[in-house]
């Protein structure tokens, strides 16, 4: 009886610290989303860095662990709610809510790339060619059929996995640095195809019509409680609302028997094999799910921005998807989004490092890799069961 | 004939720009069993640093073209030689133990700081570059063909790059140790080797190939870009990959067979379908590779120890 108490006043504790937790992370997110000037920023940062530094040193990350472990959902929750807010608060500010989305956007493609990088160990350098092709799928099924658009991202997650298919059978069969010029190869290939395809615009590109849904169009804007909210405002919650639902998927199914046969496959294929477990099987899954989630990423992406081009999906812009994986720890799908807000919005933030910032996301990763090979929030060994239960 | 002799010439040359690259690639792997991905843009450092060495010399008032291509080649050279040695010391060296993938990722991100680095510090460095002309311009007529007196010369300096590189590998004591390191680090070690001596001048070696490469790939074109690295870099892995890697010879037909692909792909497409743009002779190519990945997958000449189980 005792326990049981001890048990729940523990509990509670532990979702009294998530929710302050993320009180604190959303007012801090607040703070620097609208900090204007570059001093303002950089107090931010320097604040945010010592935050980290300091409750390394107190012991507060072992807390807030353990409550992220006694009631697992609380932290999701608050995470949503906090994310919501940001959204409230700058609902007419438009630029702060395109590099929301942005984020959220990224960082659902990222998801898609965990599980290839990290679970299954299928290099994938193609990443914005999946995007691009959701986005080049949309683009052109928007303007030329007059099929609902909430399907029609499904429907381009679907034609980017479908094309990802054409690889399963040389990704099979290489390993390693041979699997990786692979995709190397198709994402080139794939940049350069749409660079000389004339239906698909060319260099150019094309316009999207951008998003309407139950016969509301998204670009319209609304007014809410007389105020005027930005047309980024659908797009928010719709990017968050997918980012939550993919989200949702991988952890549940890095949570489940399938997760674990994944890093069987990638830690030992001889083990794996040894075990039953079906190596091409779990390959074939993990990339199909993962350029399935940078398609749909990349269609909403693409309507949100109104225009593709064969220049937002070149090899370097595969390499930042990839940076913001391994920075955010490989296979750790809650690290994805620091990374990605890392890698997207700070470069904006910071001025001085805008024209610098790819030469920046690189030396960034290779510092990472060099000095903290695990990221920034490596990844946690499973526990299946809370060490109550298993006491 | 015209036509037909121009496509071998070209082919000929991109082929010997791609053996050079892929050669680089293949010691690389060859000694530490590791891809350095940044090697196409070791080689467009060497050739903008050859490219400065050039406007330095013609500063300084040396007019004559030979002894200005000496100081390109020779700062092309040195400058990617160490380069190379660098990146095998600081980067690829500390993370030996690491998985590979952290590797391949490092020396990516390596890739893009060079790239970034060019283009944002070197003088107007994110347009493309006049590369001088150093070579004589004239021609010599064989049955009514042209054949450059440029192409020509760059034709056989990298012949005879590949083979001084054949006869160092096969021949020179430093050979021999790359080729036991190559075989088997650890016993070579115990034989007395510098294991991390051999490792920077293999390294040293193949990216002064590879600036070879960079500064031929210039000479012929007439124009450098930052730019110019990833793309060579990636069909140099291809063409490594190809013809098998840690295999030289299977570089050298890797290297060949792809500049082959692509001047069919250049040539015959728009035979098959008329009005095709020739941008899709790399479309062309890089389906190919990827077929013939999925068909051979460790290449045509297979490595000797391979990985599978």
């Amino acid at each position: 009886m005792s326990t049981m108490t001890s048990t729940l006043s523990r509990r509670r504790g532990g979702i009294a610290v998530q929710i302050a937790l993320a009180a604190l992370v959303t007012v801090y997110l607040w703070l620097f989303l609208q900090a204007q000037s570059q001093i303002e920023v950089g107090v931010l940062l320097v604040v945010g860095a010592a935050a980290v530094v300091l409750a390394g040193r107190l012991g507060l990350n072992r807390r807030i662990e353990t409550a992220a472990r006694t009631s697992p959902r609380a932290g999701t929750w608050c995470a949503l709610v906090g994310a919501l807010a940001l959204i409230v608060a700058f609902y007419d500010v438009h630029y702060v809510l395109l590099m929301i989305c942005t984020v959220l956007l990224f960082a659902t493609a990222c998801l898609g790339l965990t599980v290839q990088f990290g679970y299954v160990g299928v290099a994938n350098f193609a990443g914005a060619a999946f995007f691009g092709i959701g986005s080049y799928t949309i683009a052109v099924l928007s303007t030329h059929t007059g099929i609902p658009h909430l399907l029609l991202i499904v429907v381009s997650g679907l034609v980017s996995a479908a094309i990802g298919s054409i690889l399963i059978l040389p990704v099979l069969r290489t390993r390693g640095h041979y699997a990786a010029l692979v995709t190397i190869a198709f994402g080139i290939l794939f940049r350069t195809f749409v660079e000389v395809n004339p239906v698909l615009g060319g260099p150019q590109g094309l316009r999207l019509p951008g998003i309407s849904m139950f016969g509301y169009a998204f670009s319209d804007g609304l007014e809410l409680f007389d105020q005027d909210v930005s047309f980024y405002v659908p797009y928010a919650l719709l990017s968050l609302a997918i980012f939550g639902a993919a989200f949702a998927v991988i952890k549940s199914l890095e949570r489940s028997w399938i997760g674990l046969s994944m890093d069987v496959v990638r830690t030992d294929e001889t083990a794996a094999a040894t075990f039953g477990i079906h190596i091409a099987r779990w390959k074939v899954v993990a990339f199909m799910l993962g350029n399935f989630l940078a398609g749909v990423a990349g269609s909403v992406y693409g309507m949100m921005t109104g225009f593709v081009s064969p220049d937002n999906f070149t090899f370097s812009d595969s390499l930042l998807l990839v940076s913001i994986a391994v920075l955010g720890g490989l296979g750790n799908p809650l690290g994805l989004v620091p990374a990605a807000f890392i890698v997207l919005v700070l470069p904006q933030k910071l001025q001085f490092i805008q024209e610098y910032r790819f030469l920046f996301y690189a030396v960034v990763v290779i510092a990472i890799l060099l000095f903290r090979p695990d990221g920034l929030l490596p990844r946690k060994t499973r526990l299946f069961f809370g060490k109550e239960v298993s006491r | 004939m015209d036509a037909l002799g121009q496509y071998i010439i070209n082919g000929l040359m991109l082929g010997m720009i791609y053996a050079m690259v892929a050669v680089g690639f293949t010691l690389f792997f060859g000694v530490l069993d590791v891809i350095q991905f940044s090697h196409g843009d070791v080689l467009m450092v060497g050739a903008f640093a050859g490219l400065a060495a050039s406007l330095g010399v013609a500063a300084l008032g040396i007019t004559s073209p030979w002894l200005q291509l000496v100081a390109v080649v020779v700062c092309a050279v040195v400058v990617t030689g160490l380069l190379g040695a660098a990146v095998a010391h600081f980067l690829i060296l500390p993370l030996h133990r690491a998985p590979p993938l952290n590797t391949l990722l490092a020396t990516l991100m390596l890739g893009s700081v060079l790239r970034e680095c060019v283009r944002l510090f070197y003088p107007d460095g994110a347009n493309p570059k006049p590369f001088p002309v150093l070579l004589p311009t004239s021609f010599i007529r064989i049955d009514g063909f042209e054949l450059r007196v440029d192409n020509l010369i760059l034709l056989l300096a990298g012949l005879a790059a590949i083979v001084a590189l054949h006869l160092l590998i096969t021949r020179t004591r430093l050979g021999l140790a790359i080729r036991a390191v190559a075989q088997d680090g650890e016993t070579a070690r115990l034989m007395g080797i510098n294991f991390g001596a051999v490792v920077l001048l293999t390294f040293a070696l193949g990216s002064g190939m590879a600036a070879l490469a960079g500064v031929m790939n210039g000479l012929y074109y007439n124009e450098i870009n930052f730019n110019v690295g990833l793309l060579l870099g990636v069909i140099g892995f291809s063409a490594a990959i190809l013809g098998g890697l840690g295999n030289v010879y299977g570089a050298i037909l890797g290297g060949f067979l792809f500049a082959g692909l692509q001047v069919l792909g250049s040539a015959a497409l728009p035979a098959l379908v008329p009005d095709i743009p020739s941008a899709y002779k790399d479309v062309f190519a890089f389906a190919v590779v990827i077929i013939l990945m999925a068909w051979k997958p460790t290449g045509l000449i297979a490595e000797r120890a391979s990985e599978r189980v």
